[in-house]
This record gives structure tokens, sequence and C-alpha cells, in this order.
């Protein structure tokens, strides 16, 4: 596993232009597999527009303590793409009028942003309903000035959600790196201790798997189901959902497919798996994406791969709900991972 | 034509069969989706069965699929291994006891 993101190394599948064209030459190009666009087509569902607001999602910046294998978002101590104060104090001023219920922080490691803790005092006053930040669980374990976490998520009642690809060691620091697991194991216990992920608890805990490999993720509940029974008998851990989220075919993942020599097959397998009643729930059509430098996105991976999102307002200074509702989603063939079998979102399953 | 008896892209082609015996396709397809399902074994169990069938038939189809199937159900490459064994056991197990057959013939024909 490389210890540093696709920009510090300035693979070509930094630039996004290549990932896009990557995602709509070959296969797609020649006719062999239909284009997103053509399959919504099929079932009447271009253009592909959004329903109610329901989630702001604002990405606080892309550096991380880890350089997962797979990470959409290419992130690593390396990424110094961090949101400003200033952004922040925009986003804070939507966050006080939109109609959104949830609002969710993700990164990068959202805490190591400056002002991340600023930030969530000043939101969880809004009172928003819901309010995630997602965190990789290891950055609890980083650094001394990141131990009391848990506590201060507890005192803000943020909701949290977290990376576990597996319950084994082995499969889990593959795809995440040396030492992930035992860390991840060691935040968990910490997190239930304050009362995070206990039955009946009103502090959240929920876990995010992503498949480690090229293959797509089954059966969320019975997932669930065999997470948490190997999680409570081997160590004693308890949270309350699973999200399983496909990986989706850009960035770190899409060079790894290509890489192993699995990008067609996977492809071939997200198109089969096409699932047309995925496609009225799947996030874009609820989420807006904010980015660290403001840009917003029909959702987190089209923020990776800078497709703005088709309207009139395309930034958070300017941000109008009406307005923004009023457009149509942008597609390409990275979709199909949302779109596979039961669907794919930040909030798991959608069919 | 290809060079080979196997091609990996002919198991995607696996529906086609149907196109020259739909009812029969259609009742076999029918059938083994049936199997697969949650019944009194897990669908987790019978993807473990599959896969160590699929070895025993030597079927590399199967082999792909059910590897790829387990992987997306969570199970390891140690419980991968160990079905793997199981029919590999009960394959070389069905060889050996044919050793009983030989082990009586051998005496019957013997002063």
């Amino acid at each position: 596993m490389s210890t540093q993101s696709l920009h510090k190394r300035e693979n070509e599948l930094s630039k996004t232009e290549t990932q896009l064209k990557i995602l709509s030459n070959g296969i797609f190009q020649n006719g062999e597999l239909p284009t997103f666009k053509e399959k919504l087509a099929e079932t009447n569902q271009f253009p592909l527009q959004p329903k109610k607001l329901e989630i702001l999602q604002i990405n606080v910046g892309y550096m991380c303590n880890q350089v997962c294998s797979h990470c959409h978002v290419d992130a690593g101590p390396d990424r110094k793409e961090i949101m400003t104060r200033e952004t922040m104090q925009q986003c804070l001023d939507v966050i006080k009028t939109t109609g959104a219920h949830t609002l969710d922080l993700t990164g990068g490691a959202p805490e190591m942003n400056p002002n991340f803790r600023w930030f969530v005092e000043e939101a969880s006053k809004v009172g928003i309903k819901d309010f995630i930040v997602r965190s990789n669980l290891t950055i609890i374990e980083a650094n001394k000035k990141y131990h009391d976490l848990p506590e201060f998520f507890k005192k803000h009642n943020v909701h949290v959600v977290s990376s576990m690809p597996h319950w084994t060691r082995g499969k889990t620091d593959k795809q995440r790196g040396e030492g992930v697991f035992n860390k991840s194991i060691e935040a968990l216990k910490k997190l239930n201790a304050v009362g995070y992920g206990m039955p009946d608890s009103d502090l959240k805990l929920d876990l995010v798997y992503n498949p480690a490999g090229a293959f797509l993720p089954t059966n969320q509940a019975s997932m669930e189901k065999d997470f948490k029974k190997a999680l409570l008998e081997d160590f004693g851990i308890q949270f309350h959902n699973l999200f399983a989220i496909t990986n989706l075919p850009i960035s770190r993942f899409l060079e790894y497919l290509i890489a192993s020599d699995n990008y067609e097959d996977y492809m071939y397998n997200l198109v089969e798996a096409f699932n047309p009643s995925a496609v009225s729930n799947v996030m874009c059509t609820n989420t807006i994406s904010v980015s660290w430098d403001g840009w917003l996105y029909d959702c987190d991976f089209n923020q990776m791969l800078e497709l703005k999102v088709a309207s009139k307002v395309k930034h958070i200074s300017e941000y109008n709900e009406d307005i923004l509702n009023n457009r149509d989603i942008v597609i390409s063939q990275h979709c199909y991972g949302c779109t596979a079998g039961a669907g794919s979102s930040c909030q798991g399953t959608v069919a | 034509m290809e060079n080979t008896y196997y091609d990996p892209k002919d198991l995607k082609k696996f529906p086609k069969i149907s196109e020259w015996s739909e009812e029969l396709g259609a009742k076999f397809f029918d059938y083994y989706g049936k199997v697969f399902e949650e019944g009194a074994l897990s669908a987790r169990e019978k993807s473990l069965i599959a896969l160590a069938v699929a070895h025993v038939v030597k079927c590399p189809y199967c082999i792909d699929a059910y590897t790829q199937d387990g992987l997306q159900r969570g199970i390891t490459k140690e419980e991968m291994m160990e079905a793997v064994h199981a029919g590999a056991a009960i394959e070389s197990g069905a060889t050996l006891v044919h050793g009983v057959q030989m082990m009586k013939k051998y005496d019957k024909l013997s002063m």
C-alpha cells in the first residue's frame, strides 16, 4: 500500500479529467456496456433530479492521518486542502436556515481541521436534528490532543459514523494500513465507555463497511449481524447500525481496479447489479455536498471528480436552496456504484 | 473461436443457455435461485457448500463466482479454505474407500 496520495505521487489519476475519460472510454464508448445516462433513460429516470433536501454534507478538508487504498477522496497526511474559518462561517449561515434535517461532516479526518472543534460547537448550537461526524476512529488514538474526542462528541451530541471494513485484523489493515485494526478497536472501546453505541443509548455510533477489494457488499442486515456478533464476542464492542457502502470506481479505488486488472469486471458487476428502484433514493437526490473551498456538488463523489452542481448557484457564498433544488444532477459511469444491488449512499443501502 | 476451452467471459453469458431451450433454461435458473435463498441453511452456509462443490467438480466458473460471492458475504479466506478441504477430503475419501473393493478383489483372487 502506498503511503502517499495520488496527488503527492503526481499520479495521472490525480487529474479528474483522466478519471472521467477512463469512465467514459473503452467498454462504455464501444457500446459493450450502456452509459449511466442510457441506463437511466431505459427506465425513464433521466434526467436525475433532486427531491427535498435532507442532508447537508460538508467536507472540511482532505487531510487525513490514514492513506486507505480505497479512498475516493485521495486523502492523506500530504493533502493540504483545509476549510478556512471564513468558509466555515459561510456554512454556519447556511446551517441556520437550511431545510435539511441532517448535517454531515466529513473529510479527510475532519478532526484535523484546526477549526473543527469551534465549528462543531457553533453548529451544534443551531440544533439540527441529526449531526454526524465521520470519524476514522484511529484519529482518536493518533495523538494526545485527540484523546478526548469521545467526550467532546458526547458533549455536543454528535452522531459518530466510523469506517470498519471487517471484524478481522488482516482485512482491515490491508485496506486501511498496518495497525489500523488495533487502534480502531481501542477507539471503539473508548466510544463505548462514554456511552456511544450502547443499546438504547441516544449517543449514536454507526459503522461503515466498504468491501476490501473488487467486489460488491452483500446484504446490509446480514453483514450487520455478523459484525455485531464478532465485535461483541471478540472485543466486547457494541454499535448501532452498519452501513454497507459500495466502493465507487474513482480516485484511489480506480487506481487499484486498474492496477489489479479488475476494472472491466468491476464495471460489469456494477452495471449488471443496476437496480432501477435504487435510483429514486440515491443520495444525490436529497444531499448537497460542500467542498473545503465552499463549492457545491451533488455528492462527495462528484466533489472528488470536480463535477460542480449544474445550477446558477455553485458556491456556499451564494447558497439558495430553492434555486439549487431546481437542477439536474450531474452523472457519469461512477454513479453505477450507488445504484448497484440494494443501492449505496453515505447512509448505507437505499432500496 | 478462442484457442482455450475456458474463457472467464463465458460466465457472464451463462443465461444464454436459455436461448436454445427457453423452458428448461428458465426452470433451471428458477430452481438455482431458490436453492440459494435463506432457508434451513443460511445463504452464507450455502455459499461455502457451493464453493466446496465447485472445487470438487473442478468448475473454474463456479470457483470464480463463489469466491467473489464469499468475499461479498464477508466470508474469510480461512473459512473458504476449510470448505475446500472439506470438499477435497470427501473426494479423496471417495477414492480411498474404493481401496476396500480393491482389497476384497485382491483377497478373492489370491490363494
